[in-house]
Formats: C-alpha cells, sequence, structure tokens
C-alpha cells in the first residue's frame, strides 16, 4: 500500500507541472501586451517599458512560468495586472465559497442516492423501484442550471420561500447564509442525486447477486440485515470511485450555478477574469480547479485502493 | 423482457428523431424568422401565428427553438467526432501493447486531459480567441477524448485475447492490419454506444457554455442562451425559460436511452442479465 501510496503521488507531483505548463502556455498565446492593456493606446515607449519590467513580462517564458510556479507552490498567485492587487487572498475567498456549494450539493447528492438507490435494488421488481429508476433517468438529463432556475421559479417566484440569489457570509448572519445556500445546494443535489442512485442501485443489485450474500442469508439474516453486514461495504467500491467523478463534476457544476444565483465563488471570480482580461487572475483560478480534479482522482484512487486490496497492484 | 429493452431505444429515437426532425425542416421553413427583432411583439402571449409566444425582443420562441436544435446538433456532431477521430486511435493503441511505454504514455496523457473539463478548455479558448460556436465545439470534443480512449482501451484488451486475433497473428498479420480488419468493427458496437452517451454530455455542455456567455454568440439561436436570457424575466415570464429548458432535457434523456438501448440491443449478454433483474 505504501509503495502504491508512493507512486501514485508521484504521478499526481508530475500531472500538476504538466497542467502548470499547459494552462501557462494556453495563457501566453492569448494576443496582447498586460502593460498596453493597462496603459492604453496613447503610452508611451518608456512608460510601457517601465510598466513590463515591473510585470515581469519582458523576461523569457521560461523564467515567467518558474516564477509563476513556485510562487502558486507557496501559496502566492502573483498580482493581478488589471487592479494591482495580490490574487492569492481573493482566490483564498472565492475558494472557501465554492468548497461549501460543492460539499454541501455532495451531502444533499449522497442524502438523495444511497437510500434510493439501496431501495430501488432491493425492490427492482416492483413499480416503485422501477418508477426510481426512471426518475433518475430524467434527472439526469437536467443539467445543474436548469434545475436553479427551476428552484428559482418555485420557491422564491411562486412560494416567495427563499430568495431567488444573492450570498451572505456566514459570519454576517448564519440564517440568511442558510437561506441563501439552500437552492443552490439542491440545485446541485439534486442532479448528482440523480446520477449517482443509478451507480448505488446498480452496485447493489451486483452485490445481491453474489453467493455470500446467499449464504448470509441462508445462515439466517434478512435481506437488509445480510445486505447491511456484508454488502454495503463491496458494493461502495464502484461507488466510490464515481463519488469521485462526481465532485469534479459538481465542481465545474457550480461555476455554472454560481452565475445563476449570484453567488461570489471561483467560478465567478474566473468569469468576471475572462470579461475583465486579466490574465494572471484566470490563469490562478483555472489553474486551481484543475489541481483540485486532479487531487480529487488521486483521493479517489487511493480511496480505491484501500477498499479493494487486489487493486493495488494493477497500475 | 425484450419489450422492455426495445422500449427504451424506441423511446430514445423517437426523442432524437423529433430534434433531427425540428432542425432539418428549420432549415427550409420556420414559422417567423427567429432573429427577426420586432418592438411591438416584445412578450407576446402565446396564439395567433405564435404557437409558443415570443421573447423580449418580440423573436418567435418556436422558430428559435427549432433554429436551436440545429446549434445542438451541430455541436454535438463535430464535437463527438473530434473525440471519437482522436480518442478511438488512441484507445485501440493503448489496447494492443497493454505493457509498453506507448500504452502507458496515452493513458497518462489521457488523465491529464481528463483534468481539464470542457467548461475550464472552453473559457481558456474563449480568453484566447473569443468565445463562439467553434471553441465551444473544440472545447467539448478535446474534453471527451479520455471518455473515447478508454472505452476503445477497454475494448481492443478484450478482442485482444480471442482465438481470432492469435490466429491474425499466426497467419503473420501486421499490427495495423489487425487494427483495422480484426479490433475497429468489434468494437464499433461500443463505440456507438460510447458516441450517443457523449452526444447527450456535449448537448448539456453547450448548453451551459451558452448559458455563460461561452457558446454560440448571438444572433444564432442556441437554447442555453435563450435559458440565459429568460433568467431575468422569470418572475414575470416563465413560459420563456420552460420552453428551451424542456428541449435541453429531452434531446439529453433522448440520446441517453439511444446509448441505454443500443447497449442492450448489441449486447446479447447484457440483455440477460437485465432481464434477471
Amino acid at each position: 500500500m505504501i509503495l502504491y501510496l508512493v507512486k501514485r503521488l508521484a504521478v499526481l507531483v508530475v500531472s500538476t507541472a504538466v497542467a502548470g505548463v499547459v494552462v501557462f502556455g494556453f495563457m501566453a498565446l492569448l494576443p496582447g501586451d498586460p502593460a498596453e492593456i493597462a496603459l492604453g493606446v496613447n503610452a508611451t515607449p518608456e512608460a510601457l517599458e517601465e510598466l513590463r519590467r515591473q510585470f515581469g513580462t519582458d523576461r523569457p517564458a521560461a523564467a515567467q512560468f518558474a516564477d509563476w510556479f513556485g510562487g502558486l507552490a507557496q501559496g502566492d498567485f502573483g498580482t493581478s495586472y488589471v487592479t494591482s492587487s495580490p490574487i492569492g487572498p481573493q482566490v483564498a475567498d472565492r475558494l472557501g465559497v465554492t468548497v461549501t456549494l460543492v460539499l454541501g450539493g455532495m451531502v444533499i447528492a449522497l442524502l438523495i442516492a444511497v437510500p434510493l438507490g439501496v431501495f430501488a435494488a432491493v425492490h427492482h421488481r416492483d413499480p416503485l423501484g422501477a418508477a426510481i429508476s426512471a426518475a433518475s433517468q430524467i434527472g439526469i438529463a437536467i443539467p445543474a442550471f436548469l434545475a436553479g432556475i427551476l428552484l428559482v421559479f418555485v420557491f422564491a417566484v411562486q412560494a416567495q420561500a427563499l430568495p431567488s440569489g444573492g450570498y451572505v457570509p456566514f459570519a454576517e448572519s448564519p440564517g440568511e447564509w442558510l437561506r441563501g445556500l439552500l437552492l443552490p445546494w439542491l440545485s446541485l443535489g439534486l442532479v448528482q442525486g440523480a446520477v449517482l442512485t443509478r451507480y448505488v442501485r446498480s452496485a447493489v443489485l451486483d452485490v445481491m447477486r453474489e453467493d455470500y450474500l446467499r449464504t448470509a442469508r441462508a445462515k439466517g439474516r434478512g435481506r437488509m440485515g445480510a445486505l447491511w453486514r456484508h454488502g454495503l461495504r463491496n458494493a461502495s467500491v464502484p461507488v466510490v470511485t464515481v463519488l469521485g467523478l462526481q465532485l469534479a463534476t459538481l465542481l465545474i457544476g457550480a461555476v455554472v450555478v454560481e452565475r445563476v444565483f449570484v453567488i461570489p465563488g471561483l467560478g465567478d471570480l474566473l468569469l468576471n477574469g475572462v470579461a475583465g482580461r486579466d490574465l494572471l487572475l484566470v490563469q490562478g483560478v483555472v489553474m486551481v480547479l484543475v489541481v483540485a480534479v486532479l487531487l480529487i482522482n488521486f483521493v479517489v484512487d487511493v480511496a480505491y485502493a484501500a477498499l479493494d486490496p487486489r487493486l493495488r497492484g494493477a497500475r | 423482457m425484450r419489450v422492455r429493452v426495445n422500449a427504451g431505444l424506441v423511446a430514445g429515437a423517437v426523442l432524437v428523431g423529433l430534434v433531427v426532425l425540428a432542425a432539418l425542416v428549420s432549415f427550409v421553413w420556420t414559422p417567423h424568422d427567429p432573429t427577426l427583432v420586432d418592438a411591438a411583439g416584445k412578450l407576446r402571449d402565446p396564439g395567433d401565428g405564435y404557437l409558443l409566444g415570443a421573447d423580449k425582443f418580440g423573436r418567435d420562441t418556436l422558430s428559435q427553438l427549432m433554429v436551436g436544435a440545429r446549434t445542438t446538433l451541430y455541436v454535438g456532431i463535430v464535437a463527438v467526432g473530434i473525440a471519437a477521430l482522436l480518442g478511438t486511435p488512441l484507445g485501440v493503441i493503448a489496447g494492443m501493447t497493454p505493457y509498453g511505454w506507448l500504452s502507458e504514455l496515452v493513458m497518462r496523457v489521457n488523465d491529464l486531459v481528463f483534468a481539464f473539463p470542457a467548461l475550464l478548455l472552453a473559457v481558456m479558448l474563449g480568453a484566447v480567441y473569443g468565445a463562439g460556436t467553434l471553441t465551444a465545439m473544440i472545447a467539448i470534443g478535446v474534453a471527451t477524448v479520455p471518455a473515447f480512449a478508454r472505452v476503445a482501451r477497454a475494448a481492443t484488451l478484450q478482442v485482444m485475447v480471442t482465438d481470432y486475433i492469435l490466429a491474425a497473428r499466426a497467419a503473420g498479420r501486421r499490427g495495423t492490419a489487425i487494427a483495422f480488419r480484426h479490433v475497429l468493427p468489434n468494437i464499433g458496437s461500443m463505440l456507438i454506444v460510447q458516441a450517443s452517451v457523449s452526444f447527450a454530455i456535449a448537448i448539456l455542455a453547450e448548453a451551459a457554455l451558452s448559458f455563460l456567455g461561452f457558446g454560440t454568440r448571438p444572433p444564432t439561436p442556441s437554447w442555453g442562451r435563450m435559458l440565459q436570457e429568460s433568467q431575468e424575466l422569470l418572475f414575470s415570464t416563465p413560459r420563456l425559460a420552460l420552453w428551451p429548458g424542456l428541449a435541453i432535457a429531452l434531446a439529453v434523456l433522448g440520446f441517453n436511452l439511444l446509448g441505454d438501448g443500443l447497449r442492450d440491443h448489441l449486447d446479447p449478454k447484457l440483455r440477460r442479465i437485465r432481464a434477471e433483474r
């Protein structure tokens, strides 16, 4: 397990470095000189030269990359060419909001998917089990932002029970914070819950056909009892994998949902950065999101190996 | 049991067929010009030749939906095409040389691309080249490559252990000949299923990108942007969100059902397992 962990960690570090090169290289293609954009068309050549030196954009690309990537490793995202403010604190602030959004969405997805999925598997021959399967198929077809718009219509427009958007920090008012996040959480959670329900159902169905479960039942355990003691750990292996992939999907879904509900998270920061042509900011936020996805994949692989020892030698 | 398997397939085919039909008909006929701004007909209620009403610019909703279907299919076809053309050869190569460095490299690159979701790629491409349908299609296509490569690799691994591959090798056939004559025809059905599922994901991605302003540019109608424009009017005219929302959901449902149905139909073993369930 230790050897596996070390190997997988090495892959993570190399992937992160390569991703850094890709993001940096991509943004280096961006037409336009940050100094020219900052000073406008009437700037003197001397002033441009001075600003380029200040930004560091007069140096070779490799040196710029080393600076940027080295800074990232220490949490220094550089200083925005556009607003002249440090990017790190902004990213940290927004990251907290986005993580809250994603985790809340995940909790709701699990609260929906685990009971419904197990129920649909145990009752797969009943109409109710089939109905859950059909409902999850429809849930998968609805993008999170559409779910958000529908929820706003029902809970904000019709019932006028919850706000249609906006964000209040927890420190300011925990109650308003919760009210503001309920609909965004539901938009992410309902859709992911539908996806996850199908995986939980099929994993539990697979486990239910295993001999060890039949043995447990033959020894006198009830259907749910046997499943609880022997089935769920085995069923959890494929579900954990999907959970990880879903976490990455949720993170990206959050970017869109933040737009629907006007929530100041990473997605909002990223889109504003693109609109304001804030190169370094976009570069930083994209990198944070990519590293988050890589980290999630790493954790999933390790969890996978921990749950099922046979998989450790597989890669 | 066969009846239920086919029911999903038929439902999926009907939904996809409807989208294709709407798109094709829109080339020769729409009730009104979908981009015609008509201040007098602003937020016109359904009826009077405007079956589904009009938006805040007086543009006919039904006409916009029909041309929007065209955008959706166009993006889906190009994106899935890019993903299949790049991902299939990579997956087949990785599957035919499972212990080689090339296979390892392909899978590592695959994992890396996987860390760049379509949305991030589209935002990056949009920042550099300007957002539009083309950048959206490329971004969605590239982001879908890993899915194809994985499926192609897994299917190739299965094919490579069969007796007919052994026979072909014993007869002295070269790798490329085996790939084209034996591997590709035998993994084709898996790839078709993957294409259908990827199409559904591409529709979702295009809608999200257009919603954010990183997809199809105005005035070309797109379902995602129709939704985005409808959001501010949700309190007064909710039907503007209803129709594009329904169109997206039904199109995605259609491609998902089609993919599931094809999988069951093409894989008799799976059909039996399903029947047992």
